[in-house]
């Protein structure tokens, strides 16, 4: 798929975020279309998944280390065919399988539970070990928050990927450098973040522009080519990218947009659907 | 009278571990840098393609043992009972426990007979902890015979399993051939109609002992065994508690929220009878040998028969 196809689905992605948050009344919209992009080249390009049988055998894995994004995980499956788009304003509603967080056991295509930060890496290092000890040939990729690698499993996880030369195993950070406080510079900085991950032992690709869609192709086929090591992908990315008022503001880290917002977002992408139509 | 043969479950579990590696070829061990305390080095050592040292990182092990769930093995994830349920309760929680997956945590070195190394490494909370969590199943071996039969059990079972395991060696007390585990099936040792004792894990033995001495003051006492706590035999329970009137339970952990609090939610709802619960008195252990230890804390034979009598005086 070009580019351009990938950035119109990135645009629908988001829009699903928007109306699956303001249907919900409560959420996180910022973090979630910071990584629209990168939800919209796995699920719609890297992936070898197959939305129709979401349990697939010998698929690739994609675990959101970041849960509290579940709005664009859910909105890029929907989007990709795994659940109707129409059921993303169900999010966080009573009786609906769109649970506030990512959960294994009631959303189609959702390869693991998470949300607890921290913790979701574990995971998909476990899985990518489990890839490599069944004879299996499948990737493993997993998204964390640069707030998230705060928290000290993450390096446990870390150490022991490199320890193992996972090189099924991809490690996306959303930089988008806001966490709920504040800035991470300001709050409990993880910087610098490459130079962490290189000195455990990673193959490390500072993604400049997080929202470039080619960039991101870029980065993952470099992270496809590596071998011997885990590969993390640090990717600089706008908070709350496409809806104006949202950007660059971590007052939009968890909260919805009322109606007369919503309208505002909505028009927002309109506009850059439309202006990516005229291409 | 020959001499009672001694086991530390620990090691039956170790020694289980490389029994079954062959008919269990999905089954994986996990270690975080107690192989050699935990015992699963004996696994190690026959399969050391599938034992995975995660270093000394117990909150990444239990979601490495996810993932490898996911992958379709049958991961066992080792380490003692203070990190597994207490260190690592949240990613068992979350990362285990909610998505509901085929591990099976294996936690050692259970209860003050850890002894030396004292209250920081005695985890007398972790039944409690992990009675918690929705479709956890839990099984406390009263000794090396149960502790192999609850290894294999686990390994049968879908789903996530906590086992514990002790570290200091125990009589061997169900070396019998009509010996059949199964969780969620207590076992009546002994029949008795004037108290029952329901006891679990190494306290078993105690309460047996205690039965002799009690049956010699003329009191006649039913012994329980409860090796699964979750889910519980409340029928084997209520059925006691209906007979005797009065109910001991006993068990080398806190008093709250273990085997003592599962009994009495139990009888609460089903057959309200008095309760004493023998175990840690909402107090941290200390240094000092195993069965130094288990006489102070009345968790011995002696101790346990002194606490029902006072219980029935």
């Amino acid at each position: 798929m070009d580019n351009l196809e990938l950035m119109k689905h990135a645009n629908d992605v988001r829009k699903g975020i928007v109306a699956a948050v303001h249907g919900a009344k409560a959420g996180h919209p910022g973090g979630s279309l910071s990584a629209a992009d990168i939800f919209t080249f796995l699920y719609f390009e890297e992936m070898n998944i197959d939305p129709k049988d979401p349990k697939m055998e010998g698929r690739d894995r994609f675990v959101l280390s970041k849960g509290h994004t579940a709005p664009g995980l859910y909105s890029a499956l929907a989007n990709r065919g795994y659940f109707p788009v129409e059921d993303l304003p169900t999010l966080r509603h009573l009786g609906s399988y769109l649970q506030g967080h990512p959960c294994i056991q009631h959303v189609p295509g959702v390869d693991m539970s998470s949300g607890s930060l921290g913790q979701g890496i574990s995971a998909a290092v476990g899985m990518a070990l489990g890839a490599r000890m069944t004879g299996q040939s499948f990737r493993v990729y997993t998204l964390l928050g640069d707030g998230e690698i705060e928290e000290g499993q993450v390096w446990e996880a870390a150490m022991f990927a490199g320890h193992r030369k996972l090189d099924n195993l991809v490690v996306i950070v959303d930089n988008n450098g806001l966490q709920i406080d504040g800035s991470i510079d300001d709050v409990c900085s993880p910087n610098p973040i490459d130079k962490k991950f290189e000195a455990f032992n990673f193959h490390v690709i500072n993604l400049k522009d997080g929202n470039d869609m080619e960039q991101i192709r870029a980065a993952f086929a470099e992270a496809r080519a590596t071998k011997g090591k885990p590969t993390a992908i640090i990717a600089h990315t706008l908070k709350g990218k496409g809806v104006s008022y949202m950007e660059g503001s971590v007052d939009w880290h968890g909260k919805a947009p009322n109606d007369e917002e919503f309208e505002i977002a909505m028009a927002d992408l309109e506009r850059i659907g439309e202006a990516l139509c005229q291409k | 009278m020959s001499e009672v043969k001694k086991m530390a479950t620990r090691e039956a579990y170790g020694k289980a571990l490389a029994e079954f590696g062959d008919s269990y070829p999905d089954m994986v061990v996990l270690d975080a840098d107690l192989a050699a305390a935990t015992k699963t080095g004996v696994f190690k050592k026959k399969f050391p393609d599938r034992h995975i040292d995660c270093g000394i990182a117990e909150a990444n092990m239990m979601g490495i043992a996810a993932g490898l769930s996911l992958t379709g093995k049958i991961p066992v994830a080792s380490t003692f009972a203070m990190f597994a349920a207490g260190r690592a309760f949240e990613q068992v929680r979350n990362a285990i426990g909610y998505p509901h997956l085929n591990v099976k945590i294996g936690a050692t070195h259970a209860g003050i007979t850890v002894g030396e190394d004292g209250a920081s490494h005695q985890c007398n909370e972790d039944i409690a902890l992990m009675r918690t969590i929705p479709g956890m199943t839990i099984l406390n071996p009263s000794d090396a015979v149960e502790a192999r039969a609850c290894v294999k059990a686990a390994l049968d079972h879908q789903g996530p399993v906590y086992m514990r395991f002790g570290r200091a060696a125990v009589p061997v007390i169900n070396d019998r051939p009509d010996y059949h585990f199964e969780i969620g099936k207590g076992q009546l040792l002994r029949e008795g109609t004037d108290v029952t004792i329901v006891a679990t894990g190494i306290l078993v033995n105690s309460a047996l002992e205690a039965a002799e001495k009690l049956a010699a003051d003329g009191i006649s006492a039913e012994v329980i065994n409860i090796c699964t706590i979750k889910p519980l035999d409340v029928d084997l329970i209520v059925k006691s508690a209906k007979k005797t009137g009065k109910v001991v339970t006993a068990e080398e952990h806190s008093i709250i929220g273990g085997l003592g609090g599962a009994v009495c939610e139990a009888l609460c709802e089903n057959a309200p009878v008095p309760v004493y619960r023998i175990g840690m008195r909402d107090v941290f252990g200390e240094s000092g040998s195993a069965a130094a230890l288990l006489v102070k804390y009345r968790l011995d034979g002696e101790g346990v028969y002194g606490q029902v009598k006072e219980f029935l005086a």
